[in-house]
């Protein structure tokens, strides 16, 4: 669970008609930098004063990361004119392990070798099902979406303990022992490579299902009539026409998992921690100590800083994702 | 699969990912393949769809490490399977297709989410090992400590509070910075917390909070601010009950950005002619909000609530990571974590976390087939 979500609820025809017109407008004003657009000096005061106050706390943890120890325990952050240092020695200290048992810099390559397997195993099983529900016809298949979908509401903290003894234990019915766990134990990513992906499933089917559905019927039909089964039309047909939407849900995935710290904590053992979960473990041992918390902090989140800025268009598209096409 | 786990294990995680990425790849490549030949008729076609139907339950269960007896077992219904399929009134192949298509994900959904969620109901009423049967003591565990129903109350507070006050900071944004000049920069800068996760954004307002004792030099913006004007240092995040309140705060701050992304792009698909007209008829600014703009993005408003009200239910890392439920300000979803030791008790707090969550279920599965119906 994380920060972003894009609208993942059932919305009617009207209401999606209404969102998909904004974005267009939306884009079209970001492109051509309307002037003729109305601007009010009293609107545009009130939006500057409301974006300082929401950035001024992240520019203070990014102003604090650079100060020396001694100054950010003695002084605020914004005497940063009257008591002027820089240094990068606290970025060296928690990067190389400094009261932490994994050091951030190994957690952050745990967080990488977690996040891109974690990222693109559900959106492919996700998109197979995602056709089945569109394109093949059976018997109750509404029913079944539906219950898809109904499992995304599910709080995963439901299906945690059972699971975490299912990766360890395997499965016993009645004294006999189907399978005996992944036994992967504490330094592979396996458990919580799964983990995620099970937990991603139904979201990732529900929105690319929304997407899928909506390929024009005549499309389908003429790769049926030139002879090509299911298996060609999902892979040469449905796959490239959903690279939109696909690529919009990779980027929430990505983030998600990156920014995940319950799945971690359950089922990262010891070595394979993922950086949210090293960095909670500063902040329980070494609270008070800022010169740690505020470079561990801007380690974390330079990666989805970096997704966020580089991507803002597909980001948003894909906040609206339940509801316009890509 | 297990050995294959250790082995990859043993290496370096960038030598890792590449592999477990071809070995996915070339499964799902496999799983394809077969789907594409599968409706084809003749002997050959036939004979390597019985292989299939047979064969592969074995290969999964032997990866899985199991035993001979639950492999066979496997391979038998796969027959049953292929005999259905040959069968089948669409024509052979039909059922392997779909079979094909579905079989990963829900097999994955009822092994990680189905299966457990049942699991958990029944553990709710187990004892701490699962081994015997005690009736509701853990649900009296749950009810009968203050802590606890602090924790419950807690949960309802926070989802009374969050979606209310994001949604109506994200309206009020969208609404200014739709007359705004640098639009883009302005947006991005409101939407930016979505990005960084619950920790960081924890650790970022933890710094806001921080207080001193009185007299020294406060490091924390708040308290800065407070001993600035002559006041006292507050410690924010340990003052109960209104440290909920400022834990609170967080979680605002991340969503209102959400808020106002799809408030804003609502707001742009308000018909202009709807605003001409009301304008003509000599209203206001206000009357038109209230008037025209509100009611026009009525169903996106209660999408937005409902999205936030679901995450405030669910807020876990927020409260772990800033005080892990201490100086009362536990909630379920912290509670489940904090007391995972104990199965049953987890159990009991996940199943009244899930009660909670079941009106939203009910509501969206509802909205979902009258779409259904219309379509």
């Amino acid at each position: 669970m994380s920060a972003v979500t894009p609208i993942d609820l059932p919305i009617d025809t009207k209401t999606k008609k209404q969102l998909a017109r904004g974005e267009k407008a939306l884009e079209r004003s970001l492109v051509r930098n309307t002037k003729n657009k109305l601007t009010s000096k009293g609107a545009t005061t009130a939006a500057i004063i409301i974006a300082i106050l929401w950035t001024t706390p992240t520019l203070g943890l990014l102003i604090t990361s650079f100060r020396p120890p001694e100054l950010i325990n003695t002084s605020g952050w914004w005497t940063i004119f009257t008591n002027p240092g820089f240094t990068i020695s606290n970025y060296q200290a928690v990067l190389g392990g400094e009261a932490t048992t994994v050091s951030l810099g190994q957690a952050f390559i745990n967080s990488i070798a977690i996040t891109i397997p974690a990222s693109i195993f559900p959106l492919v099983i996700a998109s197979l099902a995602a056709y089945a529900f569109a394109w093949i016809p059976f018997k109750g298949r509404n029913i079944l979406f539906i219950g898809v979908f109904a499992l995304q509401v599910v709080p995963i903290q439901m299906a945690l303990v059972p699971l975490l003894s299912l990766f360890s234990r395997g499965l016993k019915i009645g004294g006999v022992e189907v399978f005996d766990g992944l036994g992967a134990g504490g330094n592979s990513y396996g458990q919580i490579w799964i983990a995620h992906t099970i937990f991603a499933l139904p979201l990732a089917i529900f929105l690319l299902h929304n997407f899928i559905s909506e390929i024009p019927h005549e499309l389908i039909e003429a790769a049926r009539v030139d002879g090509a089964g299911h298996g060609q039309t999902f892979f040469r047909i449905v796959l490239p026409l959903a690279m939109p939407a696909i690529a919009s849900f990779a980027i929430f995935q990505f983030l998600w998992v990156w920014n995940d710290l319950l799945v971690a904590l359950v089922f990262a053992d010891g070595a394979v921690g993922p950086i949210t979960k090293v960095l909670r473990e500063i902040t329980g041992n070494r609270g008070q100590d800022w010169y740690l918390l505020t470079a561990g902090a801007f380690v974390a989140m330079i990666v989805p800083l970096i997704v966020f800025f580089a991507l803002q268009r597909f980001f948003v598209r894909g906040l609206l994702a339940g509801s316009t096409k890509g | 699969m297990s050995g294959f786990l250790k082995w990859l294990a043993t290496l370096p995680p960038f030598a890792q990912i590449p592999l477990v990425l071809i070995a996915f790849v070339a499964v799902a490549g496999l799983l394809i393949f077969f789907i594409e030949i599968a409706p084809r008729s003749g002997r050959l076609y036939t004979v390597i769809r019985l292989l299939v139907c047979v064969l592969a339950p074995v290969a999964i269960f032997f990866a899985l490490g199991s035993i001979w007896a639950a492999a066979i077992a496997a391979a038998v219904l796969g027959a049953v399977f292929f005999l259905l399929d040959y069968r089948s009134k669409q024509g052979a192949g039909y059922l392997f297709q779909l079979i094909g298509f579905l079989s990963p994900a829900v097999v994955l959904l009822i092994i990680g989410l189905v299966y457990p969620t049942i699991a958990t109901f029944f553990k709710a009423f187990m004892n701490s090992r699962g081994s015997r049967f005690v009736g509701f003591d853990n649900f009296v565990f749950v009810f009968g400590q203050e802590a606890n129903r602090v924790a419950i109350l807690n949960t309802i507070i926070w989802v009374l509070v969050v979606p209310a006050f994001s949604t109506v900071a994200g309206l009020a944004y969208a609404v200014f910075v739709d007359k705004a000049r640098g639009e883009k920069l302005l947006k991005a800068l409101v939407f930016m917390p979505m990005a960084i996760s619950f920790v960081g954004a924890s650790i970022i307002w933890k710094f806001v909070y921080d207080a001193n004792q009185a007299g020294q030099p406060q490091i924390g913006l708040l308290n800065g601010i407070i001993t600035f004007f002559g006041g006292q240092p507050v410690d924010f995040i340990n003052v109960a009950p209104w440290n909920n309140l400022f834990l609170m705060v967080i979680l605002i701050w991340v969503q209102t950005g959400f808020a106002m992304v799809v408030l804003s792009a609502a707001i742009k698909g308000v018909p202009a002619e709807q605003m001409e007209a009301a304008q003509l008829d000599g209203t206001n600014a206000w009357q038109r909000f209230v008037n025209v703009t509100v009611p026009g993005i009525r169903s996106s408003l209660i999408v937005v609530l409902t999205t936030i009200s679901i995450a405030s239910l669910k807020v876990f890392d927020i409260v772990q990571t800033m005080t892990g439920g201490a100086n009362g300000t536990n909630v379920l979803a912290n509670a489940v974590y904090a007391q995972k030791l104990e199965e049953g008790r987890a159990s009991a707090f996940a199943v009244i976390l899930f009660i909670l969550v079941l009106p939203i279920i009910i509501f969206n599965v509802r909205q979902m087939r009258l779409q259904k119906e219309i379509r």
